[in-house]
């Protein structure tokens, strides 16, 4: 299978990802290679089979719906890495039109 | 004696008859780092005062009567493991300047138990790699030979051990990135049983196999840091509640009577001479250690690798989704007009080649029209091959494999083939993806095709869940008859 450019600017799109006409020439014929090679999983049959979605076996592991505090050097610190901060608020661009 | 090349189990001796301090320790690695890391660049970020700081108190703590085998022990951490004070980058211009809040359960715990934070170890950019080629910021060099990678994603710190820059490193391991370095650069790593250790405060690459990984110079070193990070953690709903082992009491029970699978599949056309005789090599010590070798077939083993490189590229597309330019990281602030673009251009700058190759990989994958065809059924794949190795681990007590097909190669060989770097992982996988304990020990050498350096090789041993007590005994035991853990790299 080979992926056009229209097919891989469409999937930079979905996850967001501004690409150069450089990358997106090459993720094409990259990722047509590697999903060539992924299709050796037609061969296998799973019929009746349930997905692995973890290994763990754990069933609802829950806890209390309770506020745990974090101390004011921890919620500095985290606010600190945000580009644009107003008091306690991050400032994003305008999210609806 | 140069403090820097003790073993835990050696220098802890020494701290707990006090003929040496953990200041003594400290200096001793952070001079070793300062004399060799210029050639292998394991470090990304060196934190001397702090280590400084941490070993006082860790001699504090052992003259007020305390003792602690990791008491006054430095480390090195893998960069994708959060350190509170200490800057964590995945070796990911998107977070060049980030310094998480708070430290990894894994961290925190070793840190309460008293081991000493050198610095932080260089990684392929959010661990997606077996090279540490695809950092941000350079590629370590293989302390055996300079020209060659020290395998990844974790080869920063397994380059740190194997140079003696420290005592012992964490690293992570998602499909092989713990076990497969320490067989390129010939010291001992594990990967734990998925859920057997935390892992809040790991960066998340493919949350259902990551797992935290551990590098030592012996196998019993090893035994000795897993004691202090297993276990349940609130933070991680993944861990699991079984008892926590004393994982250092069996290690010397004898290994009469013990059989060990071979499995057929990962015997292939393809692997190395020089491979092949170090794991022939070490199959006749083990048979004189009273082992008993049986024939095991995993016919499914062929599909582990396209599995994993669907399930761990969709994974990463979801996990890597929280770099968004908002919250922390790298934002691009010029020319953005709206927040679309807030978000794909500083995606689009911040990630480097190989984690928006693997963005897009994932993204395909759970694409609208393409999620049965891929995702969900490399997740049915995945139940057929976990059943596969669960069945054959119950007629034997662990399985014994190659780490990789080859020894260490050169920087650069590959970087443009991804899928051939993909299929590095090849013996490394499937006990990934079916969450199983996998140690990887020092066994020989090898010539490469392209050298005259021998360099490092690896076996692997594959253990039942949760039974990493099997797998540390044998290697271990296998540890005692042979002398390649001894063996240093001239620098």
């Amino acid at each position: 299978m080979q992926l056009s450019k229209n097919e891989i600017q469409h999937i930079a799109k979905l996850a967001r990802l501004e690409l150069t006409d450089v990358e997106l020439e090459k993720y094409g014929a990259q990722l047509s290679a590697v999903l060539n090679y992924i299709d050796q999983l037609k061969e296998v049959e799973v019929q009746g089979v349930e997905p692995t979605a973890q290994v763990t076996g754990l069933e609802n592991v829950l806890r209390e719906d309770v506020v745990r505090g974090w101390d004011k050097a921890e919620i500095e610190e985290a606010l600190n890495g945000a580009p644009e901060r107003e008091g306690r608020f991050i400032k994003v661009k305008r999210v609806i039109e | 004696m140069e403090l820097n090349t003790l073993t835990i189990k050696q220098a802890g001796q020494m701290l707990a008859k006090k003929e040496i301090s953990s200041v003594d320790l400290t200096k001793a690695c952070l001079a070793r780092i300062k004399e060799v890391d210029g050639k292998i660049k394991a470090c990304l970020t060196v934190c001397e005062n702090e280590a400084l700081t941490q070993a006082k108190t860790a001699d504090a703590r052992r003259s007020k009567g305390e003792q602690g085998e990791l008491l006054g022990i430095p480390m090195l951490v893998k960069d994708v493991i959060m350190t509170k004070e200490v800057r964590t980058t995945a070796a990911s211009r998107i977070l060049d300047n980030y310094t998480a809040p708070y430290d990894a359960t894994v961290v925190r715990r070793l840190k309460a138990a008293g081991a000493v934070l050198l610095g932080k170890t260089n990684t392929d950019e959010f661990a997606h790699g077996s090279s540490t080629e695809n950092s941000a910021y350079w590629t370590s060099r293989n302390p055996w030979d300079l020209t060659r990678v020290p395998g990844g994603s974790s080869g920063g710190s397994a380059a740190g051990v194997a140079a003696d820059m420290s005592i012992f490193a964490l690293g992570t391991d998602t499909g092989g990135s713990t076990r497969y370095p320490a067989a390129f650069c010939g010291i001992v790593g594990l990967k734990q049983t998925y859920g057997r250790s935390s892992r809040f405060g790991l960066m998340a690459m493919t949350s259902s196999t990551d797992v935290p990984g551990i590098f030592g110079k012996t196998v019993a070193d090893v035994a000795l840091v897993l004691n202090k990070m297993a276990g349940v953690d609130k933070n991680d709903a993944t861990t699991v509640n079984d008892l926590v082992p004393d994982y250092g009491k069996e290690l010397s029970k004898s290994l009469k009577g013990l059989t060990i699978g071979l499995p057929a599949e990962y015997f292939i056309k393809g692997i190395h001479q020089g491979v092949i005789k170090a794991i022939n090599q070490a199959m006749e010590t083990f048979k004189n250690l009273g082992v008993k070798f049986k024939p095991v077939s995993l016919p499914l083993t062929k599909y582990a690798l396209p599995v994993y490189y669907i399930i761990c590229p969709a994974e990463i597309s979801s996990n890597l989704a929280r770099f968004d330019g908002i919250g922390y990281g790298f934002s691009e602030q010029n020319g953005v007009k709206n927040l679309y673009e807030t978000y794909a251009k500083s995606r689009g700058k911040g990630f480097g080649l190989e984690a928006k190759r693997r963005i897009m990989l994932g993204t395909y994958a759970l694409s609208a029209g393409y999620y049965d065809a891929y995702y969900l059924k490399a997740q049915k794949v995945r139940s057929k091959l976990r059943q596969e190795m669960y069945q054959a681990l119950e007629e034997v007590d662990c399985l014994l494999t190659p780490t990789a097909p080859h020894p260490a190669f050169k920087i650069g060989q590959q970087v443009d083939d991804p899928l051939k770097m993909y299929l590095e992982d090849i013996f490394m996988v499937a006990p990934s993806l079916a969450g199983l304990p996998g140690l990887s020990v020092p066994c020989g050498f090898a010539v490469p095709d392209d050298g005259e350096t021998p360099l490092p090789v690896g076996l692997q041993l594959i253990g039942k869940r949760l039974d990493e007590t099997t797998i540390l005994r044998v290697g271990h035991q296998y540890e005692q008859a042979t002398e390649w853990h001894k063996q240093k790299a001239k620098i």
